[in-house]
């Protein structure tokens, strides 16, 4: 009895919560059919925001790696006041608001910012263009891959780099056939999550971006201009896509999850 | 065994991620890290350290917004503290045709776009809601919001430690002739406490910075549903930046003495437990 009742109160919870409007937002893209979301999702701005967003992913992804791999390093084996510093650095981004991620960005770059009178001077466009919908996408995703190589690293330990050391072998051919290895898994999942919130960021962007449509509009913001603007059905297809986009991220968590305990 | 020693002590054959670790990944991470997050951080600050900046956090609408924003954040990270440990029993302890997909799909929240959370939410209780439920532009839509992206964050704390738990001291306890109650307020709780702490707190922090799920669901109605990540978006966008940096650093603050207490109480229960 008393099993069934705290079954059913946190399944009632997540279904009230999660699943109930998960399947209504569904049920409201395809209310009247496929072909309003199709002509929806291949209007000029639409197609812009799909493909400003894959493209500014496909330039934070890999520098979130390169940067992920070098500090995890830096916080598993380097020295502890650097390898300190380095950690703390690297939590910021998720105790800052996105909001507040942007305004900073904004401080730096934009009007009577720090250097953002002497890049427009020099005619160096930050805000408002691509280069700094990188910068606040690069601020938010910037510890998903950190947070999954370092304990991996502090857990496998030295021994078999000191074996490889030993017979022989240099930095670049160790790290590149003994660290990277041990790590692939854990770097899939920390990939996953930097690709996840690099397409969903929204907002840190919508501040720097300057939302101007078919130039800085990103998949998010395309959401929220199409519903501000009534247009139930351009909000609700572009919201869909980004969410299916998010059930493969969640199949793909499960499964290398899994690979991650058990490689 | 004294010749492995000799060889780690010769330089040519120290460590090599310890040797390309010293070289390359503080120096360049901390490069990347001051040009990508430090600087940023400082024009901010800076941004904020004015003379009005008192002026600026005690105006109405500004106090209105964090007080809310504080508010709401302590209740979210209460009801998902509750029902966080309740669905992390859940998903461990019961079976049930489903459970693994119920398991995965905790985790939406987090992959799910802050935006389209919003729209996620609105489309079951906003406008025309279908089970005639509208909080479309109340502090309930604020909740809800909050609610939603933090699920997460308690369960998945709780869940590894109560499947590390010795069951046999539950069986004692029942032996004994506790109640279910009993056996959970004396045994399992204490061993679940800092990780469902650890949770509520992280759940409080991401409530506190929260904007993109409530932006179009809490209608922005100022001493009435502005948090305070929609009144600095709107200060940003009016262009009184000064106030949007002040409110920025009290939000930024109040996180980082979060995560700092956080990381506090957790190296003092690692501590204890030795």
């Amino acid at each position: 009895m008393a099993k069934h009742l705290l079954r059913f109160g946190a399944l009632g919870y997540l279904a009230v919560l999660l699943l109930a409007p998960v399947v209504m937002v569904t049920y409201r893209t395809f209310e009247h059919g496929l072909a309003p979301v199709l002509s929806a999702l291949s209007s000029p701005e639409a197609q812009h925001a799909i493909y400003l967003s894959i493209l500014v992913t496909a330039i934070v992804v890999p520098i979130n790696v390169v940067f992920g791999l070098l500090a995890g390093v830096a916080i598993a084996r380097g020295r502890m006041p650097a390898g300190r510093t380095v950690n703390l650095l690297v939590t910021l981004p998720f105790a800052m608001s996105p909001v507040v991620i942007g305004f900073a960005l904004f401080a730096l770059y934009g009007r009577g910012g720090w250097i953002g009178d002497w890049l427009a001077l020099h005619g160096l466009q930050v805000l408002f263009s691509v280069p700094g919908l990188v910068l606040a996408t690069a601020f938010v995703s910037l510890p998903f891959v950190v947070r999954e190589v370092v304990p991996v690293l502090e857990e496998v330990g030295t021994d078999h780099e000191q074996a490889a050391a030993t017979l022989g072998a240099g930095p670049a051919y160790t790290f590149w056939r003994i660290t990277l290895p041990a790590l692939r898994w854990a770097l899939a999942y920390g990939v996953v999550l930097t690709a996840a919130r690099a397409l969903g960021e929204f907002g840190a962007v919508s501040i720097v971006s300057g939302n101007i449509v078919g130039r800085t509009q990103t998949l998010p913001l395309l959401v929220e201009e199409r519903f501000r603007n009534f247009d139930g059905t351009g909000a609700y297809s572009a919201g869909f896509v980004l969410a299916l986009i998010s059930l493969f991220v969640v199949v793909a968590m499960t499964l290398l999850s899994r690979r991650k305990e058990h490689p | 065994m004294a010749d492995a020693a000799t060889l780690t002590a010769r330089p040519g054959l120290r460590l090599p991620t310890a040797r390309l670790g010293a070289a390359l990944g503080p120096g360049v991470s901390l490069l990347y890290l001051c040009l990508i997050v430090a600087l940023p951080v400082a024009a901010l600050v800076q941004r904020a350290a004015t003379p009005h900046f008192w002026a600026a956090i005690t105006s109405p609408q500004a106090k209105s917004a964090l007080e809310l924003t504080l508010l709401m954040a302590v209740l979210a990270a209460a009801v998902n503290l509750a029902f966080g440990v309740l669905v992390a029993w859940v998903l461990v302890r019961d079976r049930f045709p489903g459970r693994n997909t119920v398991n995965a799909v905790i985790d939406l929240p987090f992959a799910l776009p802050t935006i389209v959370a919003g729209l996620v939410l609105l489309s079951l209780y906003g406008p025309n809601s279908p089970v005639d439920v509208n909080v479309a532009q109340t502090r309930a839509a604020v909740l809800l919001a909050m609610l939603f992206v933090t699920l997460p964050f308690v369960v998945r704390a709780v869940q590894p430690v109560l499947l590390g738990l010795d069951r046999e001291i539950e069986d004692a306890a029942t032996c004994l002739g506790a109640s279910g109650w009993q056996t959970f307020r004396l045994v399992i709780w204490p061993a679940i406490r800092p990780a469902a702490v650890v949770g509520g707190g992280l759940a409080f922090a991401r409530a506190l910075g929260e904007f993109g799920s409530i932006v179009l669901i809490s209608g922005n109605i100022p001493f009435h549903t502005q948090v305070a990540s929609v009144f600095i978006s709107g200060q940003v966008e009016s262009g009184d930046t000064s106030g949007a940096a002040a409110t920025s650093v009290v939000l930024l603050a109040v996180a980082l003495v979060v995560v700092g207490a956080l990381d506090f109480y957790v190296r003092r229960a690692a501590k204890r437990r030795g």
